[in-house]
């Protein structure tokens, strides 16, 4: 390392925290931003066989530069196959042959439930949202999903507006009773911290927060009465491999 | 076998005031060309049918052609929202638009099934989410082993209009990189137009390359850098900075319609 590094954002320990769950992963699927920031991180520092699968249809991209879009020339160029939409859904997303999924959400219920869909009244809505996408089949039939959201109360909410993608449903049993074959999402990793479905109801639990953060204030930036785990980790600061790959990944 | 003609003559023949109308490419060779020229053709009451409006259906929209929208992810991939989308659904601007929503699972679906000519697909999704009372799908029981699936129509739009990298003279198209749901849409629409970078003596094919042949094809129009901002691999790039100048632009109604008039409106095709 040359420079200093200078002072680590939340944002940056939220993408590291996401990349090293993909230390032992086979297949990611990814959108765009942050998630797809950090499976390159992953590819460079973890795990450098981790395939990733993006929803147009790309698998095996092996991107130098963070994509804009999910289906930037590079990620059709660098894949190992190239499939049309209709085949990456049916034979590849709904078989279950994705370990991990990221998926991201504008709402996120106490049972990481997801709405992508619209804020207020579907039929006049405050802020009309771009809709489902891929989302609803993905964190059904994916191996498991990891959801990224900034942590705001806005954010976490006591009730979505609208339902577009089941996590936990109501809670134990709602999965299996839709016949969904993934387990659902097992952490919301946040720009505070992690929260972790409890294996008895379902309901997120914080269970490990970033350096310099306090449960007590991820509490109030959530909407619900957040249970905090018993033993509520702290996050391992960002090692100087890490960083400096992120930065130099995002500098690309 | 499909028709060569120049663009203009194409939409003018194929599309038609009310028609339903599918201009797919799933990031990768979205029609812009074609789009634009309906807006300059002054096309009405459209029941525009997309999985990912992306920037087009937002200007279609935008210069209110749209009657009706059905589609799985209105946002601009990677940069934040479809704000002549937004407008149109938020606040009746320019006009109202009714919606039809599904997943990317279901559109895709409903393609395969419009391609086979049945009625239905059948598919695992949609189940406990509220799109399911939504949309236009419903649960079917399994004949075989019990389990409730999720039955989703067809689609069948009236003309389905695609871009790819190249035809023959025959009408033969070849197009490659990311192949979206092209080939299903134009072979689930009654009618089809697919504008090409170019036109070439003879295919040759192309790693993962997909030839529709000619005979399903209507028409093919010759539309050189027809899929930007957009792109067709090997051939134009994506202009990524001009998803990011979008989002800025079309926040306002009165830019967004001076930069359609300049830019989309203002432009003749050279060849009419």
């Amino acid at each position: 390392m040359t420079v200093t590094m200078p002072e680590v954002s939340a944002g940056e320990v939220q993408t590291i925290v996401a990349a090293r769950r993909l230390r032992h992963t086979k297949t990611v699927f990814i959108g765009v931003g942050r998630p797809s920031t950090a499976a390159l991180l992953a590819r460079m520092v973890h795990n450098p066989e981790l395939i990733l699968v993006y929803e147009s249809g790309t698998i095996g991209a092996k991107p130098f530069h963070i994509p804009l879009s999910i289906g930037d020339g590079e990620l059709a160029e660098t894949a190992d196959a190239i499939v049309s939409v209709p085949e990456m859904f049916n034979y590849w997303i709904g078989p279950g042959r994705i370990d991990v999924a990221f998926l991201g959400a504008a709402q996120i219920d106490r049972h990481a439930n997801l709405n992508s869909t619209v804020i207020g009244d579907y039929a006049h809505p405050k802020t009309r949202l771009p809709g489902a996408g891929g989302a609803p089949e993905i964190a059904a039939s994916c191996g498991e999903v990891i959801v990224i959201a900034p942590h705001a109360k806005r954010t976490f909410v006591e009730k979505l507006d609208f339902v577009t993608t089941v996590g936990h449903g109501t809670g134990p049993g709602s999965r299996e009773r839709l016949g969904f074959a993934g387990r659902g999402p097992t952490a919301v990793i946040t720009d505070l911290g992690v929260l972790e479905p409890d294996p008895a109801t379902c309901e997120l639990v914080l269970t490990q927060i970033h350096p310099g953060v306090e449960a007590g204030g991820v509490r109030e930036e959530t909407g619900w009465e957040l249970r905090v785990a018993e033993e509520l980790k702290t996050t391992e600061p960002p090692t100087d491999e890490e960083l400096g790959k992120l930065r130099e990944l995002l500098e690309r | 076998m499909a028709e060569l003609m120049s663009l203009s003559d194409a939409v003018a023949e194929l599309v038609s005031d009310g028609d339903s109308v599918a201009l797919e490419g799933f990031t990768h060779l979205i029609p812009f060309a074609a789009g634009h020229e309906i807006i300059r053709q002054g096309r009405r009451e459209l029941e525009l049918i997309r999985m990912t409006p992306d920037l087009l259906y937002d200007q279609m929209i935008g210069m209110g052609v749209a009657r009706r929208l059905v589609f799985s992810y209105g946002g601009n991939p990677g940069v934040g929202g479809l704000h002549r989308f937004r407008d149109a659904i938020e606040h009746d601007w320019p006009r109202p638009v009714e919606i039809e929503e599904h997943s990317h699972a279901g559109m895709a679906n409903r393609y395969a099934a419009g391609a086979a000519h049945l009625p239905m697909a059948v598919m695992r999704g949609y189940a406990g989410t509220d799109l399911m009372a939504r949309s236009t799908v419903a649960p079917i029981t399994c004949p075989f082993t019990g389990e409730t699936l999720t039955a989703v129509p067809a689609l069948r739009p009236d003309v389905a209009i695609v871009h790819a990298q190249e035809a023959d003279h025959e009408g033969n198209v070849q197009l490659w990189g990311i192949p979206g749901v092209q080939k299903e849409a134009v072979l689930a629409a009654k009618r089809s137009l697919v504008t090409v970078e170019r036109i070439v003596d003879k295919l040759e094919l192309a790693p993962g390359g997909i030839v529709i042949p000619s005979w399903v094809i209507t028409a093919v129009a010759e539309a050189p850098g027809g899929s930007r901002p957009s792109y067709s691999l090997g051939l134009t790039d994506r202009d990524n900075d001009f998803y990011k100048f979008w989002d800025k632009m079309s926040r306002d109604r009165q830019q967004f319609t001076e930069w359609m008039n300049e830019n989309v409106l203002g432009k003749e095709l050279s060849k009419r």
